[in-house]
């Protein structure tokens, strides 16, 4: 029993110092840094550049529709004659945001899921079927059924991505839950006394954590990309307020007249989507060695 | 053998039973009375009940779903509001589409991907690594639709060597018109699949470089095309057949999107329709068969396993 009290005590230090080793590794990566540098720009747009341009997103002008991209209008405008450069700064707060919310309840549900089926193994195989289930429907065309069933707006695109990425999340949660339910600091805290929310709280999620933020950035950037795709099929967040996706939606039909408009837009959701992974491999690199791909 | 696949597909029933369930879920969580779609927007509330009564929808739920699953177990997939035709009809119709688009793209992906990632697994580090994760890295990264008609603008509104959308049906059309219908489509599947495969063809090629066998192979003088291709790749093969299951389940997914970019009247189309038309028994049935498509995939694999590496077994 000691052997496993000075087990815990040690991997406590080891942690600590394993803490600054990923620290330097991920400033060392490449494609980390790559994807930091592309999402800090495009979140830095997003919070600042509607500032910057001044212009009203929704305001229309009837004498500069359909311009190509100039001086004036860097990225064209629409058949209103809104400036799409204005569009996609003002589209990007609503598409990180709608893209953050669905990874952080994405994160929320799967955790809490995926921990309770891991280690409450009673409950295990009930709640792993019914994700095996809600996962043998397409992502897509589950959020395209529940975000149609709430209606369109943002807030029930978050909830109808959130359930079409909690089950995969959970699984993921519940695969590394059960290698750590497995480990001697696991046993030495129950040996000492310890109860399971304490237990899990204290051991289970932090040693989770590592797969569960790489999962939550691949969310993130899936999540960007289907707000992008449910607006095209008319179920995204409406019109006339931006989004990335709306924006290409309403280019579409003007897309051989007016390329621009879908163009810019599509860039930055392929840019964002690329940042976003790019973090992920190089957060799956250094945090969570299993599943390293290169060599 | 048939032991085996009889275990799998017994274990796959309850998943089975929950999707089902869920479609059902599904279906009352939207909002709207399928009496009032069915009856017009100026019926007569008294007509509305009388369809609502007819279509049993003033029952409690609990034995709407009990009937639903009777209906089920006898093969009545019930008819779609709108159509004006049975579920299985409208289903039986939109197949050909997107099985035809499916089968096209994975006969694209398929030997692109695995070749990539065998040369990619060889030559590590090398351009063609590099390049085959930059494919891997735009198939995760660029919506494909955005592509789809990007696509649509330089290759059938410039350069017009394909039609832009529709379908041809090979029995009526002929080949030549069903390929030239599909291939774009295709196309712009198969390069969000070639990455992924490519990049996991390569992992599983460079587990088995490593082992001893390869080097003994090198050792007893066998070409390196016999030493790769032959020893190499038929250890990989059992990722590489896991990933063509999820690559199908992929394809079939990603053809919601596809085929509304080019108006394939496929499933896709028919469930995104039936969504916007709240045509309840359409979504129920289209749903049922997309989950009950993804569960039957899975468990070929696992029966493609077991003929692939005779190691797996289910007990």
């Amino acid at each position: 029993m000691t052997d496993a009290v000075l087990a815990a005590a040690s991997t406590q230090v080891l942690a600590e110092r394993r803490r600054f080793r990923m620290l330097r590794q991920l400033a060392a990566h490449r494609s980390f840094r790559i994807g930091l540098v592309l999402v800090t720009i495009l979140v830095l747009c997003a919070i600042v550049g509607p500032m910057l341009t001044g212009i009203d997103p929704t305001a229309m002008s009837i004498r500069s529709r359909f311009k190509p991209p100039s001086a004036r209008f860097p990225f064209g405008t629409d058949q209103y004659g809104r400036d799409i450069l204005t569009r996609v700064l003002h589209g990007g707060r609503l598409s990180l945001s709608i893209g953050f919310s669905v990874a952080l309840l994405s994160g929320i549900f799967g955790a809490v899921i995926g921990m309770a089926a891991g280690y409450f193994r009673a409950l295990d195989p009930y709640v792993m079927r019914l994700m095996d289930a809600l996962m043998a429907f397409p992502a897509i065309l589950l959020a395209i059924g529940i975000g149609a069933a709430l209606g369109s707006q943002a807030s029930s695109i978050v909830v109808a991505l959130a359930v079409a990425y909690v089950p995969r999340t959970a699984r993921i949660v519940r695969a590394s839950v059960l290698v750590i339910r497995e480990m001697e600091y696991l046993q030495a805290a129950r040996v000492s006394g310890a109860g399971d929310l304490h237990i899990i709280v204290k051991h289970v999620l932090p040693n989770s954590l590592g797969p569960l933020i790489v999962q939550l950035t691949f969310v993130f950037a899936y999540a960007i990309l289907a707000e992008a795709a449910l607006s095209f099929l008319g179920i995204g967040p409406p019109p006339p307020a931006p989004s990335w996706g709306n924006i290409i939606a309403e280019g579409r039909d003007y897309s051989v007249e007016a390329w621009w408009v879908m163009l810019f837009p599509g860039l930055a959701v392929s840019l964002a989507a690329l940042g976003m992974n790019l973090l992920g491999d190089g957060l799956r690199d250094v945090l969570d060695p299993r599943l390293k791909v290169e060599t | 053998m048939s032991r085996a696949i009889a275990i799998r597909l017994m274990q796959s029933i309850p998943v089975l039973l929950l999707v089902a369930v869920l479609s059902f879920i599904l279906m009352h969580l939207l909002p709207g009375d399928p009496a009032v779609v069915i009856a017009g927007a100026d019926a007569s509330p008294a007509a509305v009940e009388r369809i609502r009564r007819e279509l049993g929808l003033d029952q409690p739920i609990w034995q709407q779903l009990l009937s639903w699953f009777f209906n089920l177990a006898q093969g009545k997939f019930g008819s779609s509001l709108v159509l004006n035709q049975t579920v299985l009809s409208a289903v039986g119709e939109r197949l050909p589409v997107t099985l035809s688009l499916a089968a096209l793209s994975l006969a694209i992906t398929l030997p692109i991907g695995v070749t990539l990632g065998i040369l990619a697994a060889y030559f590590r580090g090398r351009w063609i690594d590099a390049g085959v994760m930059a494919i891997a890295l735009v198939g995760v990264s660029v919506p494909s639709f955005w592509i789809a008609i990007v696509s649509v603008i330089l290759f059938s509104v410039t350069l017009g060597w394909v039609p832009s959308a529709g379908y041809a049906a090979l029995l009526t059309a002929g080949p030549g018109a069903w390929f030239a219908s599909l291939i774009q489509p295709a196309m712009v599947l198969s390069l969000f699949q070639i990455g992924f495969l490519a990049r996991m063809t390569r992992s599983a090629m460079l587990d088995v470089l490593d082992q001893d066998f390869i080097r003994t192979a090198r050792a007893k003088g066998l070409s390196e095309w016999r030493t790769v291709g032959k020893h190499g790749f038929r250890n990989a093969l059992v990722a590489v057949v896991t990933v063509s299951g999820i690559i199908l389940s992929l394809l079939i997914g990603g053809s919601v999107v596809v085929e509304q970019v080019f108006a394939l009247p496929g499933i896709g189309r028919l469930v995104v329709q039936g969504i916007l038309a709240r045509d309840y028994p359409l979504i129920q049935g289209t749903m049922l068969l997309f989950g009950f498509a993804f569960v039957l995939i899975n468990v070929g694999v696992d029966i493609v396993y077991t003929l692939v590496d005779p190691r797996v077994r289910y007990d």
